[in-house]
């Protein structure tokens, strides 16, 4: 126990000897993705599309209430024709249970693609992610890069996602209602879909990255390293 | 038998690896002590355990039994951090496939290991070009991996093996994956290191190349120590490998 204690007291603090700064990750976590532009994309595209689904159900509610809020009987009879329950009181319509469901469904199906999509990266990162640490990273170091460039990959993909989404809500519309469509919706609400729609995106991602980085992470260097490649 | 001078100490160290439901004892029982500033070969036929052994000195693995020490530490009792510690300021690794990191440059290759250890980013880069002028590569510092040849790759890993002026630099069959020019080019180079810094080499090989830069070369076989030679007996032996 003595020697233990002996051993380990010109170590002491470890902790703080082996650091990897948080812009360096930044960097190297930038580097990553533009190294393996294609897979990130192809990774992204599906949470594009899930958000895209997302925003665009939202807004679409969004578009129909700003028509509603106009109070013209006109535009309330023909978003009554096409589909939407108005209520003879209120002035609002919301998704339906169905639609809700559609919506969760696409999100999981899109998280199941990136824990798919992520698994494959991490296999195929066995061997880097071997050297990094007989280099001396520590897991975390590993964890952060996986986590930080799955940070990257949702901002981007969530935020192209949101404004496709936003962009054919209003799109279709105006196709349906006319111009009324356009300027009458109330802007911060649209605004505000859009946020939520990107906020849920980056988790999604992050969500999905979490169990292969982590299992990246605990890997041992001499397992990764045996990997052949 | 001095204690200060031996740099890493392997005492009654076995191995048992579980394949499927059969095991398979890798090494039945080593001891070993290795001098401070030598140029160490071990050598053995594949399967002989040679590369568990390495893996071993190294602290990439554990043993089932017994004990590895490194600078008087049980490695066995190191936590994560401490082990990261010491692969990051204490060993160097060279590998047969080179291993540099393929989404990086060769110098920020280099560099890695000291941003690890804290080290700024500018006396980083300073100190990367210094290694990487150091092993004749000082103008292809911005290559990427790809743009480099199997030679100039080793040559990258063996300044990254450098970075924090390691003690020991582990060498598993570092010329594996060369032919034969190149593969003497990188064994003299880091004999030259070894000279020069001091720096204790140890390496895993079945290149019978680096029998003539060796301090002491260790004979594996069936997991145990067959024999140890010095440089001076080695002379005499050699003649034998060659005739074979």
């Amino acid at each position: 126990m003595l020697a233990d204690q002996q051993d380990r007291s010109p170590l002491g603090h470890i902790e703080r000897q082996v650091v990897l700064p948080f812009r360096k990750s930044l960097e190297i976590a930038f580097k990553s993705i533009r190294v393996r532009f294609v897979r990130s994309m192809i990774t992204t595209l599906s949470l594009v599309l899930a958000v895209a689904f997302l925003c665009y159900t939202n807004v679409t509610i969004d578009v129909v209430n700003g028509l509603l809020a106009t109070g013209n009987a006109d535009v309330r009879q023909q978003v009554t024709r096409s589909g939407y329950d108005v209520q003879a009181t209120g002035d609002q319509v919301e998704n339906t249970p169905k639609q809700r469901w559609i919506v969760f469904l696409s999100l999981l199906v899109c998280v199941v693609g990136i824990v798919n999509a992520q698994l494959m990266s991490v296999t195929e990162r066995f061997r880097e992610i071997g050297t990094m640490k007989c280099l001396g990273a520590l897991d975390r170091f590993i964890l952060r890069l996986f986590l930080l460039e799955a940070g990257m990959q949702g901002m981007v993909g969530a935020g192209l996602g949101a404004l496709l989404g936003a962009l054919f809500a209003i799109t279709s519309g105006v196709i349906q209602y006319g111009i009324p469509a356009i300027t009458s919706v109330v802007w911060v609400d649209m605004l505000g879909s859009m946020g939520l729609a990107t906020g849920v995106g980056c988790l999604l991602s992050l969500a999905g990255v979490l169990y292969p980085a982590m299992m990246a992470a605990r890997m041992q260097p001499v397992e990764a390293m045996r990997v052949e490649q | 038998m001095s204690v200060s001078s031996s740099i890493v100490r392997v005492s009654k160290v076995t191995k048992t690896f579980q394949l499927g439901k059969i095991e398979v004892q890798a090494l039945k029982g080593v001891d070993l002590e290795i001098e401070s500033g030598k140029y160490i070969s071990i050598m053995g036929p594949s399967g002989s355990g040679k590369s568990t052994l390495f893996n071993m000195i190294g602290g990439l693995d554990k043993p089932t039994t017994g004990k590895v020490f490194i600078d008087e530490v049980d490695i066995a009792q190191l936590d994560a951090y401490e082990l990261a510690w010491l692969r990051c300021r204490k060993i160097g690794y060279i590998f047969q496939t080179f291993n540099i990191i393929q989404v990086m440059t060769a110098l920020e290759n280099v560099t890695l290991p000291m941003i690890f250890a804290g080290i700024p980013n500018e006396t980083a880069i300073e100190k990367g070009m210094e290694l990487m002028n150091l092993v004749g590569l000082g103008d292809r510092f911005s290559h990427k991996p790809f743009e480099l040849s199997g030679g100039q790759q080793q040559r990258v890993a063996i300044a990254r093996a450098l970075a924090n002026d390691p003690a020991i630099i582990l060498a598993d069959e570092p010329t594996g994956n060369l032919d034969l020019t190149t593969g003497e080019e990188i064994i003299s180079l880091l004999k030259h290191l070894s000279a020069e810094r001091g720096v204790t080499i140890i390496s895993a090989t079945h290149d019978f190349k680096m029998l003539n830069v060796s301090d002491q070369v260790i004979w594996i076989r069936d997991g145990r120590i067959d024999k140890i030679e010095d440089r001076e007996e080695l002379s005499i032996s050699i003649g034998t490998i060659d005739t074979r």
